[in-house]
């Protein structure tokens, strides 16, 4: 297909709307901002003193106690290894599949990965009881001579974690190298030099781009087996060991399953977030909303079935200790979680998603936070009453958070949002140069684009209504 | 050969006095967590009389059971552990490497009989308990899981005397503190590798049952009950 003037034209027009609009976000910072980032960041510091205070005191100041060795802390483990499945699965998923409606959605989802691992790779060592060993985990040659038990389901947590860490930081950079070429281009002051490092010497020549492309697809089909081997290797963290209800096949999938359903729904939270304090309205459309509510859909019944099939097979074998801990959870104490957590996961997000007028941008925001909480509260149902009833009647327990455990939780909340904010402040959180690759495709292949983008405000007429906020942006290099 | 440390615990003989408990805290160093860290079930007893009740009211038995680390041949404690703390030693015990241990807890997630215990603080004694600590046995830091080692350092101790005078370990004589403090001798320790020892000719009798033992943990302790199968074969 021959490129037109007119379409060359055109292209130009929407990347200079497209620059504007993606790069006014990180070229200032508003009061507001600063007023956002100073609230984030006193829960977390609450969140630092309280685990000082929680290593200078003992690991004593938890709630965890005997049987019920883990708590608030694993929960956040499992939980936040969880959420980090948003992104890496999603975008590599849908990036192999060439969905169109992902161009916008990807980059947002990949940061979710990168900082929900930072956050929940830090929990295994909040819990120990000696973090200041925890170093020990590492295979190194050493004055003691051993290396690490290799059979131990935290061993390959370790190692599982650390590759999913690594292999998602790649796959969050490699797509960003152009935009910080091109902040370098549009920017001046340290802002040029800081991004004149990170676009590591980013000409836009065809080998580069050659190479890219390449990097990109490579890392886009090994992550995939990467990241669902994580969420496989936490839940065997459980499933390895005879606790009972731990000591399930089922496991994996299920957790796997979780992941996901956890992971897009706090994906979609950061989106109908970032659309409305940046205003990117005409950059993340409802289309990303439906469709990705669409996927959060498939993920609450497969968790349903997931539960149902789980359950149903412990009632019905019947074994006295499984028994046990099934009824603790549908019938004792922990009932009233259980069927907050169904409604969370199940009951809230199912009429939601699944008729079309109530699947709007409200509608799937709404439903992703009720899955974010009854996602968390699922891993505390499946940690805590197993621990507490396990063989022996005489030995059972409870467990109770304390202030610590709940402080440390607020934080890493606190501390996802606050790196998210810095995040999108220094790099544009839309892939601009995808955005722009995506609108050429279209245009190429359906002329009619170039029609009904005559319906959105010209450039003329957005710089005017916007010169307001442009005036600050001084360092903006104008269009 | 090896030895295979084993106990047998007869339950007809135990009365419940709780000696054995009240040895075992002298002998190993056990810290007293205080009443408010007890009340949060953190206390630590590396052996526990467990009382079970049977019968309806008035017409009730109580039954005790002595519960202490199984020793499990097939332990479920062992191969979680990331650093080899918890790990099997050549004489058939579930060794515990204190200065190993990270404090993952895993292992007492992983143990069925939750014989394991955590310091959650650094260890106290109440005046004046602290003048009576034995040399043999190190103090556990806070952030370590302990257990019931079946006194092993009396085992250690009773080998290198044998050792020295050039002789063959006697049947009973490594007695763990419980064992050597039960009034009414329902533990018993020794040899399970020497057929002829006490507690070998013990764990085959046929009152001898394994605690949980469906759940294939392969226990070094027997448990010795009258039941209905061998009423008349005691």
């Amino acid at each position: 297909m021959t490129t037109t003037p007119d379409q060359i034209k055109h292209d130009l027009i929407n990347h200079d709307v497209i620059n504007h609009d993606l790069l006014r976000p990180v070229g200032q910072a508003s009061a507001r901002f600063f007023l956002v980032v100073a609230m984030l960041g006193l829960v977390v510091l609450a969140g630092f003193s309280a685990w000082g205070y929680q290593l200078y005191s003992g690991i004593g100041v938890a709630g965890i106690r005997r049987p019920v060795f883990w708590g608030f802390y694993i929960t956040n483990f499992v939980f936040w290894i969880g959420i980090s499945h948003a992104g890496t699965l999603i975008s590599a998923i849908l990036r192999l599949a060439n969905a169109g409606w992902r161009r916008p959605v990807t980059r947002c989802a990949e940061v979710i990965t990168v900082f929900a691992l930072c956050i929940g790779a830090m929990f295994p060592v909040i819990h120990l009881g000696r973090p200041w060993v925890a170093f020990w985990l590492v295979p190194y040659p050493n004055e003691r001579g051993l290396w690490p038990n290799y059979r131990s389901p935290l061993v390959w947590d370790f190692f599982a974690i650390d590759t999913y860490l690594i292999g998602s930081i790649t796959f969050l950079i490699l797509p960003i190298i152009p935009d910080f070429a091109l902040c370098r281009d549009k920017f001046s002051g340290w802002r040029k030099t800081f991004y004149g490092l990170l676009a590591l010497g980013w000409r836009g020549t065809q080998r580069q781009w050659h190479r890219l492309e390449t990097a990109m697809h490579i890392m886009a089909i090994v992550i995939i087996p990467v990241a669902v081997s994580v969420h496989t290797i936490v839940s065997w963290d459980f499933a390895m060991t005879p606790v009972p209800m731990w000591h399930s096949t089922i496991f994996a999938p299920y957790f796997v399953a979780g992941a996901i359903f956890s992971g897009i729904a706090a994906l979609i939270v950061a989106m109908v977030f970032l659309r409305r304090f940046l205003h990117l309205e005409e950059y993340l459309p409802s289309v990303c909303f439906e469709n990705l509510g669409k996927l959060l859909l498939l993920m609450s019944l497969l968790w349903v079935y997931f539960v149902f099939a789980e359950r149903l097979t412990i009632w019905y074998g019947n074994q006295p200790a499984e028994v046990a801990v099934l009824w603790l959870t549908q019938k004792g104490p922990y009932r009233y979680l259980f069927w907050i957590m169904v409604a969370c996961n199940f009951g809230i997000p199912f009429p939601l998603l699944a008729i079309k007028k109530l699947r709007t941008i409200t509608g799937t925001c709404i439903a992703s936070i009720t899955v974010v909480v009854g996602m968390w509260l699922e891993r505390y149902l499946i940690i805590v009453p197993s621990l507490s009833r396990k063989f022996l009647p005489y030995a059972w327990g409870t467990y109770r958070p304390t202030w610590v455990e709940i402080t440390i939780t607020a934080a890493t909340f606190a501390g996802m949002a606050l790196l998210y904010v810095m995040f999108a402040k220094l790099v544009p959180i839309i892939s601009i140069w995808e955005l722009k690759v995506g609108m050429r495709e279209a245009s190429e292949s359906m002329p009619s684009v170039v029609a009904v983008s005559k319906a959105r405000p010209t450039v003329s007429e957005r710089s005017e209504h916007e010169t307001v906020g442009f005036k600050n942006s001084h360092r903006v290099g104008k269009p | 050969m090896a030895h295979r440390w084993g106990m047998a615990v007869d339950l007809d003989r135990c009365t419940g006095c709780e000696a054995c408990v009240v040895a075992c805290r002298a002998e190993n160093n056990i810290p007293s967590v205080g009443e408010d860290q007890a009340q949060k079930g953190r206390a630590i007893h590396w052996i526990r009389v467990e009382r079970n009740y049977e019968g309806e009211f008035p017409d009730v038995r109580v039954k005790f059971q002595p519960v202490l680390c199984q020793q499990c041949n097939n332990a479920p404690c062992e191969p979680v552990c990331p650093t080899y703390a918890s790990y099997h030693t050549d004489e058939g015990l579930n060794g515990q490497v204190y200065n190993r241990c990270i404090g993952t807890r895993y292992c007492a997630n992983a143990c069925s009989y939750t014989v394991r215990f955590f310091n959650f603080f650094n260890p106290a004694w109440d005046k004046p308990l602290h003048l009576q600590l034995n040399p043999d046995v190190s103090l556990r830091q806070v952030g370590i899981m302990e257990k019931c080692t079946f006194c092993v350092q009396r085992i250690k101790s009773a080998e290198i005397r044998a050792k020295e005078e050039k002789r063959e370990l006697r049947d009973g004589e490594p007695a763990p503190a419980c064992v050597q403090s039960c009034p009414p001798r329902a533990l018993v320790f020794g040899d399970l590798n020497d057929p002829e020892s006490e507690v070998s000719r013990l764990a085959r009798s046929r009152r001898g049952v394994k605690l949980l033992g469906e759940l294939g943990t392969q226990p070094n302790v027997t448990y010795l009950q009258r039941n209905e199968w061998n009423d008349n074969n005691t």
